[in-house]
């Protein structure tokens, strides 16, 4: 009753075609406007690229929600830290004095701040949600340098494109592009509910990172890299988060 | 008495219900091994293990943070979870867009699940119930169309829930929040967006039993024939 005409065959082929080549274009478009996350290849790789290019399109320039001070958690949740070793004892005994913030990379004035420092600049306080990829979280009052400032005393390069940060413990290393690192809500954050950033919440310097989630909120900042790519760090898939089987973007 | 084969189900209509299947089985499986990385739910914007909570499940977790009282903890597994869940979410809003565009251009809504407004009434809602309660033998019509029951539920899983699954979905992203705190903030907070999430999904996996249930009492051959290559003879097999 039912059989496959010629016309139909011949539909279904230019249909199929038209998709295909549809799909390589797009591709190429989104390479072309920075829409394709580092961790794009793989099996995955598809569904990485539509949230990322989804959410650079729809959200670049969002702000994340600010609540009240009465909305403040009682209850923070530090989660667990590995051991920080004599070392960071050493640098917490002494009030953080000699903890340095080094920026390197592309930039035309490569620079070191003392925490001291960071805190006589400009501070911006804002009262966000901070929340873990398991399914807690928190809402915390955070101060800290607009990381946007501390990018313009080193002056970036016009063809940086993402600001790759490390910690004191060297397996936590993380990168974000330009539209969260120009964010004005990403922080050098020295400060937490009104008092000294705890150490257990990544005291003394913590990159807050409001509109993605916890893991690229990297506690004890010691160093950032401003690059034009991150093919060359790791395994090259742009942190430390999708060698641990993690997506880079994490604003979902 | 073998009827002979007819058109049954469009060629939209089964590549999109495969993919559902396919992607919701992923997001489910993934969804699961999500949850047991901190199986407690809260109501609100925040909630974490020093916070109460709305319920907790009693199970191995993988997370050593969450007390439990389990002396082991489970492999972490989020990672994949996390990126097949969002993959396959994908797929399942990309399907969904292109089931409801074709089942609004073609009529597909009007013409099979729309009920008619005379089988809306208690009325015909009671003659279907009393005629599976006094198990009346299927009319002709029945084999080839749905009742008013089966047509309120397919509109309710359509265009309730699976709306209200990616909704909640989407209101856990913190950077989707950022672009549309309405969306959020009617829910009661993230954290009721996560609890509301995992309800929904039980009534999705709820109508996921009843349906295979209902197919196999249809004639799970013919109803899988119908389902796969769109045509079947619409009388019931063994009943």
């Amino acid at each position: 009753m039912r059989t496959f005409s010629r016309r139909k065959l011949i539909a279904t082929g230019v249909v199929a075609a038209a998709g295909a080549s549809g799909l390589v274009v797009a591709g190429k478009l989104a390479k072309h406007y920075g829409l394709v996350p580092p961790d794009a290849g793989g099996l995955y790789g598809a569904g990485e690229t539509l949230t990322y290019a989804a959410q650079r399109l729809l959200t670049r320039h969002s702000m994340a929600r600010e609540f009240t001070r009465n909305q403040i958690s009682a209850n923070p949740f530090a989660n667990e830290v590995a051991p920080l070793g004599d070392a960071f004892q050493r640098l917490q005994d002494a009030n953080f004095a000699d903890w340095r913030l080094t920026v390197d990379g592309m930039v035309a004035r490569p620079a070191s701040f003392s925490v001291a420092e960071l805190k006589s600049y400009p501070s911006h306080t804002q009262t966000t949600h901070l929340a873990c990829e398991e399914g807690w979280s928190y809402i915390a009052e955070w101060k800290g340098v607009p990381l946007s400032h501390i990018l313009g005393l080193v002056e970036p390069l016009p063809q940086v494109r993402y600001v790759v940060y490390r910690s004191f413990q060297p397996q936590w290393w993380e990168s974000i592009d330009m539209a969260d690192a120009l964010h004005p809500q990403t922080l050098v954050t020295h400060s937490m509910n009104g008092t000294e950033l705890p150490v257990a919440f990544g005291g003394p310097l913590r990159l807050r990172v409001p509109r993605q989630l916890g893991y690229k909120n990297v506690k004890y900042i010691t160093h950032l890299t401003l690059t034009d790519s991150l093919k060359n760090l790791g395994k090259g898939w742009g942190s430390a988060a999708p060698e641990a089987g993690y997506s880079w973007y994490a604003g979902i | 008495m073998a009827e002979p084969l007819r058109h049954r189900h469009s060629s939209v209509v089964r590549v999109t219900h495969w993919l559902t299947t396919l992607s919701f089985l992923a997001l489910l499986v993934s969804g699961v091994e999500i949850l047991i990385s901190h199986p407690r739910f809260y109501w609100g914007e925040t909630g974490n293990v020093r916070t109460s909570a709305l319920f907790t499940f009693p199970i191995p977790t993988s997370r050593a943070t969450f007390p439990n009282g389990y002396k082991y903890t489970l492999p972490d597994q989020n990672g994949w979870s996390r990126y097949l869940h969002f993959q396959a979410a994908w797929v399942a809003v990309l399907t969904g867009l292109l089931y409801v565009g074709f089942g609004l251009l073609r009529g597909h809504f009007r013409r099979n699940l729309l009920p008619a407004s005379a089988d809306l009434s208690t009325k015909g809602i009671s003659n279907v119930v009393a005629g599976h309660l006094r198990r009346k033998p299927r009319s002709e019509d029945e084999g080839w169309s749905y009742n008013v029951l089966q047509r309120v539920t397919y509109l309710f899983v359509i265009f309730v829930l699976f709306p209200m699954v990616i909704w909640t979905g989407l209101a856990m992203s913190p950077a989707f929040a950022s672009a549309f705190p309405t969306a959020v903030n009617v829910l009661g907070g993230q954290q009721s967006a996560r609890t509301l999430h995992f309800f929904v999904t039980v009534l999705l996996v709820g109508f996921l039993l009843v349906h295979i249930v209902m197919i196999c009492l249809a004639g799970f051959r013919d109803r899988m024939s119908a389902m796969i290559v769109g045509r079947g003879r619409g009388d019931v097999e063994g009943a």
